[in-house]
């Protein structure tokens, strides 16, 4: 789960992250109180999306005047912006943080990841601030401090102190560097987050750290022991599909291709995706219907499926482990039936029961065309596909 | 032979009594698998499908001589009962539990270090599905009459494409030596290369299947390890052909948040290391097949 960069510095705030004076804003007028409450002449009015390169986006304003704050606020609120991380979609601001300005000396890029070759939090940073991780690893990759942390006893004092050093901080800051560094250690490991960002980390030209900008990511396996982190969860931001899947117990990632698959298990999932485009088609979405796939589960995927306007033909590819291939196919008969399908529908049914499931569905009357390999599902529906749409 | 698993394991199921524990030690104990107890604290001296519960695992052991454990206790407490599984001289141990938080895996990974070579504990999962060696011992949720026995050594990640590969080598007379499900966390017990190794090793198995996805590092690191110190002929396969970065395809490992973490970029590292990449999954079975014939 993704949390908000006002909502991560209040957290961060807590466990020493130095960060400038602020407050969030959910109208103009409200923006414009918070630049007296901060004080200064300068402000930053940032929007509040999840998502990184914002300011690309035009979600980031530097504001001299209340007047500047007042247009920046009514502009950005509401606004559909587009990052290379949010898709083509966009993400919507619904709420700024409105940040007093600073006089930047320089960069640090600083993060704490969850590191799955070494298993361990490992922290990454780099003198060479302001640009994300991914660039900074092509075009400045000998930058790049990497510093462990045994999993054991965390990290210690004198792993940040080596840090801030290298980072070649000046000897009055490297007491803040190590309590910024341990307290976003520390935060990391009470909360269970799997990612802390601070990018940039400035050092001001009056010598003092800010974390200009932070980024948290949770493990949502921990949230059940972190009902505050939950309550951050901001549902304006996630794709309402997946939402909507999630709250129903399936798994679900919805992609820009035409045919919609419903399938049980992620990594037969994911193969029969890829079957798919071996075929000459698009999946429409990721969807993993779990291991007891029963009627009423069944039909909920049809309608997750089919509410996505791009879906011209659907796929299931259920392989009957646990479950049986008759109860399978009695799903989808009656799910079927349940809803108007106007679309081809293709089904491949294996395991346990295979036959008694076959023959059910060739009873049922339903006007769907049946495979038994998982090849012969793949090249049936994009066929099926292309005959449907004349594509 | 089989790897990890066979008909001398003494298995003691943990998280014995729920209904999730008592639906699958069922079908164990028909398959065949000598389960000879359980663990459920505060139910110890009772007995449940015909065999006893004890309330910790080192009762539990002490009074069956049991040598593997399976794990279907809920999330919050899996990585408690794993660790409890190592302490107690069990040897070799499948979490099944989908959900465990990623740092208490960190936490179990670096609590098993503390013991030597020879009383460490072979962890398999979280969220897998479990492994069998057919004909012998089944530890896991999967349909045991889907493999039969033979030479093939198989170690994934996903429980279905599991499944999938099996069907299609059992529908050619092919059978499996062992079937090793590592499951779809980004901290799991053991790699990939910890199970090639096994395998490597293991006189019955001829040839082994390696089915992976998208995220993380083990697939490229099992293959360079293959590359340098295995003699067996290794299939692999990596689901994810189409799965975007940075979204979470159902396993909350089978993310793509690094370079070198997609499926094409993996699929191009197994190929320079020499594996037979399998070019789609309906082809495990024609694949393997193939290179039985070769060796033979």
């Amino acid at each position: 789960m993704d949390i908000h960069e006002y909502q991560a510095k209040e957290i961060l705030s807590k466990y020493g992250v130095p960060i400038a004076a602020g407050g969030l804003a959910y109208s103009p007028e409200q923006a414009v109180y918070r630049t007296s409450e901060i004080g200064g002449e300068v402000w930053v009015v940032k929007a509040q999306i999840h998502s990184g390169a914002r300011g690309k986006a035009g979600g980031i304003k530097v504001c001299k005047t209340e007047n500047e704050v007042y247009e920046a606020a009514n502009d950005l609120l509401g606004k559909k912006l587009v990052t290379h991380q949010t898709g083509e979609q966009g993400k919507i601001c619904n709420r700024l943080y409105i940040e007093a300005g600073c006089n930047i000396d320089r960069e640090i890029y600083l993060a704490f990841v969850l590191d799955r070759a070494k298993e361990q939090v490992t922290v990454v940073s780099s003198a060479e601030g302001g640009m994300e991780i991914e660039v900074l690893a092509v075009k400045k990759p000998e930058s790049i401090i990497k510093i462990p942390v045994e999993p054991a006893v965390g990290m210690q004092a004198f792993q940040a102190r080596e840090l801030a050093f290298a980072l070649n901080l000046d000897k009055t800051q490297i007491n803040q560097a190590v309590t910024t560094f341990l307290g976003c250690y520390r935060a990391m490991r009470d909360l269970d987050a799997n990612m802390v960002e601070i990018n940039p980390l400035v050092v001001t030209k009056e010598g003092q750290l800010l974390a200009v900008d932070a980024k948290m990511g949770f493990d949502d396996n921990a949230l059940f022991r972190h009902p505050n982190i939950a309550e951050l969860r901001d549902k304006s931001q996630e794709d309402p599909r997946e939402m909507r899947a999630a709250d129903r117990g399936l798994s679900y990632v919805g992609l820009d291709g035409n045919i919609g698959c419903i399938i049980n298990g992620a990594g037969l999932a994911m193969a029969t995706m890829d079957m798919i485009k071996h075929a000459g088609g698009e999946p429409a979405n990721f969807l993993d219907i779990g291991g007891g796939a029963s009627a009423e589960r069944t039909a909920k995927a049809f309608n997750l499926v089919l509410s996505d306007s791009n879906v011209e033909t659907i796929l299931v590819n259920i392989f009957a482990g646990i479950n049986r291939c008759d109860w399978i196919a009695e799903g989808v008969v009656q799910a079927v039936k349940s809803i108007d399908l106007k679309v081809p529908l293709i089904v491949r049914l294996s395991g346990t029961n295979v036959e008694q499931g076959r023959k059910i569905l060739e009873d049922s009357g339903l006007p769907l065309i049946m495979a038994e390999t998982l090849k012969e599902a793949a090249d049936k529906a994009v066929a099926a596909w292309k005959e449907a749409t004349g594509k | 032979m089989a790897i990890m698993l066979d008909e001398n394991s003494k298995v003691i199921v943990q998280g014995f009594t729920g209904h999730i524990g008592t639906f699958h030690a069922t079908e164990m104990i028909e398959y065949g698998t000598n389960i000879v107890g359980g663990v459920t604290p505060g139910k110890g001296g009772t007995k449940h499908l015909d065999r006893p519960v004890f309330n910790t695992m080192k009762e539990a052991v002490a009074a069956t001589g049991a040598n593997a454990s399976i794990v279907f206790i809920p999330p919050p407490f899996a990585a408690d009962g794993i660790m409890e599984a190592a302490d107690s001289g069990i040897k070799f141990c499948v979490a099944i539990t989908d959900g465990i938080p990623a740092q208490d895996m960190i936490r179990v990974k670096r609590y098993m270090r503390r013991y030597r070579a020879d009383a460490k504990m072979v962890l398999t999962g979280p969220n897998c599905a479990g492994s069998i060696s057919p004909g012998k011992c089944m530890m896991g949720i999967m349909p045991g009459h889907i493999y039969m026995p033979g030479p093939i050594g198989i170690v994934g990640r996903s429980g279905t494409l599991g499944y999938e590969a099996a069907s299609q080598m059992k529908k050619l007379g092919i059978g499996v030596s062992t079937s090793i499900g590592i499951g779809g966390d980004p901290i799991n017990g053991s790699s990939f290369r910890d199970h090639l190794e096994h395998f490597e090793n293991d006189p019955e198995t001829k040839a082994v299947v390696m089915i992976g996805e998208i995220g993380g590092p083990q697939e490229a690191d099992a293959a360079r390890w293959a590359k340098e110190n295995m003699k067996k002929p290794l299939i692999g396969y990596v689901a994810g052909l189409t799965a975007p970065k940075g979204r979470r395809m159902g396993h909350a490992g089978a993310i793509i948040s690094a370079t070198g973490e997609s499926a094409a970029e993996k699929v191009e590292i197994l190929q320079e290391c020499g594996v037979h990449v399998v070019p789609n999954p309906s082809s495990f079975g024609e694949v393997v097949a193939k290179i039985l014939e070769k060796d033979s």
